[in-house]
């Protein structure tokens, strides 16, 4: 079938629109959800406070915020787009300048009734910013130098930022989920190359600055790195972290030890149980089944989104469909693998699940944004 | 803007192409994911129950043995004995007030202990042991390992706990270990991960504070396999840690413990150095108190007991205590008249019991006067007019300069806690601290010790020692540490001459030896054992005209805290200096009466190494001293807490 057989259909208004969601995506997400309020009321030893009611409350926020978001039509979204990504950009600088100082590093502005990160906001607005400006560009300019420097500062200039703070997993999501979107926007493979070979580069230059004056990294971070790569070298100090959580993922075998029976991690082996480590009880406690079933439904909405991306012939809806989507997976996949010992421990949630507001409530303004570019698609006959 | 179909299409594709490539790579990634996870949770699996259910891996840290501290001959000062307690561990015992209280049948513990412990345990993570009971008895011990099924999460340690064999004797000087608390971490930058350790020691006060990191050593660690109830099924490694450095005093325990027997029953502070090498052979404060309640955890009825005492048991009296140093300070400011050539040795000033310097009237002593003063009768009879007139002549920068040349107002630098700097004061010095300019009749109580001038018994030790040997010497106080000898500080000749300084040792002399001295009757009998001092009294008072119209106080008649303090600095042989002694009685009235006898027992003891011949003491005093000797012995063999009590039946 023939791309051009399709005819543009009206796209549907008012409460209609309500149907025309995409509903299975909408039913993912209140999974997903659920699994992280289930963990959280076990974690807290089978009470729904502190964490699980808290949970439910902003997950309420966030689905609220989504469907907003899914009404309003997604050419203002893309017209929105610069604003957003300045707005995003000024509050970064802010939280530079006045943010509070939690766990060592400023990277959050007290709003009162909740603590704004703006690098989340930022991890959207990028997104946002960029599939917006491919679908400006003439798609023959795409690979020229000039018109690809642009979407690299646009990516560079808030990692910057973000690393400053300093924020490593997030600079590593804001890369490479920029990177994505230029790389599906067409962009010429021998960048992507380069940037590979330079990223090696910039590697061993981090690890070379170390315990010179410019050294590149915070000290904690480099520690991180080492017990890494060899977390026996602090088995009490910071290892500590990974070991108990493969310690406490090993242990669950296939089926697991039972809801609410995880030993290690309610014994508060693992300090951050409820936030970053979440998904070591789960593993814990449901086993192998538990972990791949969790697995399976974020695949679930991969896969939802990356064919609403397709069936979408609007540019900006694609690209920022597939964005929101990458970025939802280097989430679960940084956390999976810091949480199963094959990346350092970074700090990046398990989307939807972990206990935080800022993550989730970003992570449903992003599905917000998708739902929009659902709704508002141009439509086959 | 408007694009062609061709574009779209074109982009559309392009889009779907890369899009696919990287939801294949998402997809491989996580099936990489679920391949780990496999791996660990299925392959693995086994290895990973084993470390976390049956036997899960524990660290703990081994706390090293304290180091050892010893006196000069190898006696031990402080040790360590072991001691058991019991632990429990809040994640092995499911409920812990029930099993603290099926634990209360077999151990004594009171409510506290029992509250102490859950709020402890509360505040700890769970696999934090806390500590129920210390000093357990063995025989309790034993039947809590019996019990053991019944009691999940209580184990018994033994342990290592500090504990001072010489009691009181040496509680001012190597101080006394506690448990750390918040105060002590909040002050360090990077604490040590032993001081986590659940009461875990570190030093509070004296040579156990200042020598901490020596005598603290490092931890080892112990990885254990311990089942699901808390018992260790085996060891999987052990590392040990460093036990911490020996130190060894200079201190002599048999001379310390004469001192503190001798000095019992007042408030007082005695130090004995070695002229030669500065080690300080015993450093006494009494009354005193025992270190091991302290370590054992003090009640606080003793502990105010020890505070609201008006000789003050835990103030270290001799390096923390300061005092006008009184006539004992006459030969600072005779020496910096001769130095600086204002008067002679053979001058003599006379002396009509008083002087009047700008209208204001300054005393002697002696009503009377003494008449024409040389400067060996100065010292001999510690006349004061001819202090006042060389003190306003030489002038009071000169005496400050040849105080600190003597050691006086310096911080010497022993690991004591709070060592006083003293006060020796300057012209500067008063405009700065009290915003007033020096008026000469502070010169004039200055050049007898009294005044703004301020001195500890250590300083005055370090003066006499100095004026004995003509040598700048520094005192000495931990001999070796971990076998190592610490230096002896000897900062060679003073540069004062040597005729100045024979004319005031000549002057010492006398005040001890001549048939007039001040000290006379406590001289040593005995030509190759003569004693060269000063004795001083130091004013805490004013005496007001009114009541020196009523004729001179008695200072018995006064109340205890306004009696005068007596001192006595004192050395020996004179001709060939070995010991340096000071004897500082708080409100012990006269110097002559209080302070010196003290110090020439403490001499001969030092100086015999034991109890002295009673030829040594003229022959009028022998039935007095033999009294007092066997008293002491007494006291000596009495437990440590009724010397006291024996010491106020003696007096």
């Amino acid at each position: 079938m023939s791309y051009l057989e399709y005819n543009v259909k009206t796209v549907p208004t008012g409460l209609r629109k309500v149907l025309h969601l995409n509903w299975s995506l909408v039913l993912l997400l209140i999974a997903v959800a659920s699994v992280g309020f289930l963990m959280l009321f076990s974690v807290a030893g089978g009470k729904m406070d502190p964490w699980a009611m808290a949970q439910m409350k902003r997950f309420a926020l966030g689905m609220f915020l989504m469907f907003v978001i899914a009404m309003v039509p997604i050419w203002f979204w893309r017209n929105m787009a610069g604003v957003g990504y300045l707005l995003s950009l000024v509050l970064l600088v802010l939280v530079e300048v006045m943010g509070s100082v939690g766990m060592g590093a400023q990277r959050w502005i007290d709003l009162g009734f909740m603590r704004l990160q703006p690098s989340e906001l930022m991890k959207i607005t990028l997104v946002m910013m960029l599939a917006a400006y491919y679908d400006w560009l003439d798609i023959k300019k795409v690979s020229r130098p000039l018109w690809v420097l642009i979407p690299v500062i646009l990516i560079m200039l808030p990692t910057f930022l973000v690393l400053r703070q300093p924020d490593l997993g997030t600079s590593i999501l804001l890369v490479t989920g920029g990177g994505v979107i230029m790389f599906l926007a067409g962009v010429s493979l021998w960048y992507f190359g380069a940037v590979i070979a330079s990223g090696v580069g910039l590697v061993t230059s981090v690890f070379m600055s170390r315990g010179t004056e410019w050294q590149l990294l915070k000290n904690y971070q480099y520690r991180r790195i080492d017990t890494f790569l060899d977390p026996s070298s602090d088995p009490l100090g910071a290892g500590y972290h990974i070991t108990q959580s493969k310690i406490a993922l090993g242990s669950g075998g296939w089926t697991g030890r039972g809801f609410m029976q995880g030993t290690q991690s309610r014994l508060n082996f693992l300090p951050e149980k409820h936030t970053d480590f979440i998904f070591t009880t789960l593993a814990e406690e449901f086993g192998f089944l538990g972990g791949a079933s969790l697995l399976t439904l974020y695949v679930l909405i991969l896969i939802f989104c990356a064919v609403s991306a397709f069936q979408n012939k609007d540019r900006f809806s694609s690209l920022l469909i597939l964005g929101i989507s990458v970025t939802f997976f280097l989430f679960f996949a940084v956390n999976m693998s810091m949480v199963m010992g094959l990346a350092p421990v970074v700090g990046v949630p398990l989307p939807m699940v972990s206990y935080g507001g800022s993550a989730m409530l970003i992570l449903l303004v992003g599905f917000g944004l998708v739902q929009s570019a659902h709704v508002h698609r141009a439509r086959q006959k | 803007m408007k694009r062609s179909p061709q574009d779209t299409e074109a982009s559309a594709r392009k889009i779907t192409r890369r899009g696919l490539f990287l939801g294949g790579l998402q997809v491989s990634f996580a099936a990489m994911l679920v391949g780990r996870m496999r791996y660990m949770q299925v392959e693995q699996a086994d290895e990973y129950r084993d470390l976390a259910e049956e036997n899960r891996v524990k660290f703990s840290l081994l706390p090293p043995a304290r180091g050892l501290i010893y006196d000069r001959n190898g006696v031990l000062i402080a040790g360590n004995e072991q001691n058991y307690r019991i632990v429990i561990v809040r994640e092995d015992a499911d409920d812990p007030e029930a099993v603290l209280n099926r634990l209360r049948k077999i151990v004594w513990l009171d409510d506290a202990d029992i509250k102490r412990t859950l709020d402890e345990m509360r505040r700890r993570s769970a696999f934090v042991p806390v500590t129920v009971a210390d000093r357990v008895a063995w025989e309790d011990v034993a039947e809590v390992a019996v019990n053991a099924p019944a009691l999940p999460g209580i184990t018994a340690e033994v342990g290592l706990s500090r504990s001072y064999p010489r009691a009181d004797d040496f509680a001012h000087v190597i101080g006394y270990v506690g448990p750390v608390s918040d105060y002590d971490l909040s002050k360090l930058e990077d604490p040590d991960p032993l001081l986590q350790i659940p009461r875990f020691q570190i030093g509070k006060s004296g040579v156990e504070a200042k020598m901490e990191l020596d005598l603290r050593g490092s931890a080892g660690t112990r990885e254990v396999e311990v089942n699901a109830v808390g018992r260790e099924m085996r060891e999987l490694g052990r590392e040990e840690g460093r036990a911490g450095d020996n130190i060894q005093l200079s201190v002599d325990a048999d001379l310390q413990a004469y001192v503190q027997a001798r000095l019992a029953g007042e408030s007082a502070a005695a130090v004995v150095m070695d002229t030669q090498t500065g080690d300080v052979l015993a450093i006494g404060s009494a009354p005193t108190f025992d270190p091991n309640k302290f370590v054992r955890g003090i009640s606080s009825k003793d502990y105010s007991a020890l505070l609201n005492d008006k000789y003050r048991p835990l103030a270290a009296k001799p390096a923390q205590g300061t005092y006008p140093p009184g006539s004992t300070f006459k030969m600072v400011t005779a020496l910096a008249a001769l130095e600086e050539g204002v008067i002679d040795p053979g001058e003599t000033i006379k002396c009509w019991g008083h002087i009047e310097v700008h209208k204001r009237r300054f005393h002697c002593w002696k009503r009377g006067g003494h008449g024409p003063v040389d400067l060996a009768k100065s010292l001999r009879e510690s006349c004061d007019i001819y202090y006042y007139d060389i003190a306003q002549r030489v002038g009071i920068e000169k005496i400050a300069e040849m105080a600190r040349k003597l050691g006086l107002g310096e911080r010497h630098d022993l690991p004591l806690s709070a060592i006083a700097q003293g006060l020796i004061p300057t012209k500067a010095w008063k405009r700065e601290a009290r915003g007033a300019d020096w008026v000469i009749g502070d010169s004039l109580n200055a050049g007898i010790g009294q005044g703004f001038v301020l001195a500890s018994p250590l300083q005055l030790t370090v003066m006499t020692a100095r004026l004995a040997t003509g040598q700048a010497i520094y005192p000495r106080l931990v001999r070796s540490v971990n076998g190592v000898e610490t230096p002896v500080r000897n900062d060679g000749p003073l540069e004062i001459s040597t005729s100045n300084l024979n004319a005031i040792r000549d002057g010492m002399y006398e005040v001890v030896n001549a048939r007039r001295g001040t000290a006379g009757r406590s001289k040593i009998v005995g030509d190759d054992l003569r004693m060269a001092g000063k004795t001083g009294t130091s004013q805490v008072r004013n005496i007001t005209a009114a009541e020196r119209a009523r004729g001179v106080f008695r200072n018995e008649d006064l109340p205890w805290e306004r009696r005068d303090h007596a001192l006595f600095v004192c050395y020996a042989p004179h001709d060939n200096p070995r010991y340096a002694v000071t004897v500082v009685v708080e409100h012990g009235g006269g110097g002559s009466k209080a302070a010196a006898p003290i110090a020439r027992d403490v001499m001969l003891q030092a100086f015999y190494k034991g109890k002295p011949p009673l030829e040594a003491y003229p022959s009028n005093q022998r039935g007095t001293i033999q009294t007092r000797q066997r008293d002491i012995e007494e006291m000596l063999e009495m437990p440590h807490d009724e010397r006291v009590k024996a010491a106020e039946g003696r007096a």
